[in-house]
């Protein structure tokens, strides 16, 4: 890596979300749906076909009322940097038409569609079921192609998507940045779709690297967990729950 | 008798090695010139701007009319309100002039410009990366328009819907001489690849060179 270019220190863009704050209200995959131009059916119960760039699971601790607890876990595309963050990631490694990528610059593991040609050897590859094919070419409610968004390309059927840490809006503050003289991208400037909608303040958003940013501080949390560390994909997607029977299922901990 | 079956089998082959030749011609002529020629449908711009004679009358070069907005997004063609301002009313004898201020002004439509440059869904380009960042100006990639005085025929490819000076005019790729005879993604990688390019480093895992989401969306 030449670091002694002058764009500055690499960042790592990835998310804290505190568990305890969620309350499974959804607007997270509905904004990241609206914001991303991810295709729908008429029939979204079938989760095998559907797609959804951000998902909602919901965690129970297996016992009997009045003993049972619900929690609410989002789950985004990990940005996986695998270890030492030298991007192998389990997608990136597999991908055989470099349709998927790892930026050592931003740390976010990038899809391009027009590459991809749909082998979902990716797919096969992620542990954490982030990546999603297109079965079919979109089909939107008459008028609503009005209404997506342009700075986000559709995808046609054939290829895999994935969420993208809204890499677009990255794009447009860095133009934002460019313009005002500067280089560098501010926190507040570059938030995903999901971190503004929710209105619980449950998902934040930033640079892991930057001590400045509120993710810095969140991930050093002592109730700090991230999904299936034991592969060491080294996620850049942290949760934080107080509660224990939460952390041991992030790693499939049988209690 | 053996040397009159010699000589036939002779001019058979002749034949043969003629027909062979023709064919390649032919479907060298049709792959190269006809082919090419049918792909693309021929449009003219709804109104010939006269981009010399405008550059004479403002003080800020393209960017008086093609400028950077506040956010740091690219304006494009201009808008009608930005004409607007000295086309209220005919000003000349220009017969192009008469129908955009008959046809647009005062209806109040937007003048439906074709776009030559107009890239794929796929691809962000980010202007002010290019002019503020890299300090490059406009004549490197879009050549001396502002030096023309009508507006050349707006050619698109009758299978992907793209202007022709994506690709450009060659369709081998062979035989480009400026910056600007195409813009395809080879174009792009001309100087996103280049060593000498220090703002372009190695970012990408898969490829050691510039990451893929620099100009993808």
């Amino acid at each position: 890596m030449s670091e002694a270019s002058n764009h500055g220190a690499s960042k790592m863009y990835g998310m804290v979300i505190d568990l305890d704050k969620c309350t499974g209200c959804g607007a997270c995959m509905v904004a990241c749906m609206a914001e991303n131009n991810v295709p729908f059916k008429e029939d979204e119960s079938d989760k095998l076909k559907s797609i959804t760039w951000l998902r909602l699971y919901k965690l129970n601790n297996g016992k009997p009322f009045p003993d049972v607890q619900i929690c609410y876990l989002p789950r985004p595309c990990m940005h996986c940097g695998g270890e030492g963050n030298h991007g192998h990631s389990p997608c990136v490694s597999v991908c055989p038409a470099t349709a998927t990528d790892y930026d050592l610059e931003t740390g976010i593991v990038s899809q391009i569609y027009t590459r991809c040609f749909g082998c979902r050897y990716c797919m096969a590859a992620c542990p954490y079921h982030a990546r999603y094919f297109n079965w079919w070419d979109p089909v939107w409610p008459e008028g609503m192609e009005r209404y997506l968004n342009p700075n986000v390309s559709v995808r046609m059927r054939g290829v895999v998507e994935k969420c993208s840490f809204c890499y677009h809006r990255y794009q447009i503050a860095k133009n934002n940045a460019y313009n005002n003289g500067s280089r560098e991208v501010l926190e507040h400037e570059y938030q995903t779709a999901c971190t503004q909608a929710c209105p619980a303040g449950s998902i934040t958003f930033g640079d892991l690297n930057n001590p400045k940013h509120e993710v810095y501080k969140l991930k050093q949390n002592k109730n700090a967990f991230r999904l299936l560390e034991k592969l060491k994909t080294n996620p850049k997607v942290y949760y934080i729950s107080k509660l224990e029977w939460v952390r041991k299922l992030g790693d499939n901990y049988r209690s | 008798m053996d040397a009159l079956d010699d000589e036939k089998k002779n001019t058979s082959k002749g034949f043969g090695i003629l027909f062979f030749i023709i064919g390649v011609i032919m479907s060298l002529i049709i792959g190269w010139i006809i082919f090419p020629k049918l792909l693309y449908s021929k449009k003219n711009q709804p109104i010939d701007f006269n981009h010399k004679l405008h550059m004479a009358s403002v003080d800020n070069g393209c960017a008086s009319c093609h400028f950077l907005r506040k956010d740091g997004s690219f304006s494009g063609s201009p808008k009608l309100s930005e004409c607007i301002g000295c086309h209220s009313q005919v000003q000349g004898q220009d017969p192009e002039e008469l129908k955009f201020v008959e046809q647009y002004v005062s209806k109040n439509r937007e003048v439906p410009w074709l776009i030559y440059s107009k890239q794929p869904a796929c691809v962000f380009f980010s202007h002010a990366a290019h002019i503020k960042g890299a300090k490059m100006d406009c004549v490197t990639c879009h050549g001396y328009i502002g030096e023309s005085t009508s507006l050349k025929v707006y050619e698109q490819n009758r299978i992907s819907g793209y202007s022709r000076d994506i690709w450009g005019k060659d369709i081998s790729g062979i035989l480009k001489k400026n910056s600007w005879d195409s813009m395809k993604m080879d174009d792009c990688a001309v100087c996103h690849e280049s060593k000498s390019n220090k703002s372009a480093r190695e970012k990408s895992v898969q490829t050691q060179k510039e990451g893929c989401f620099v100009c993808h969306k």
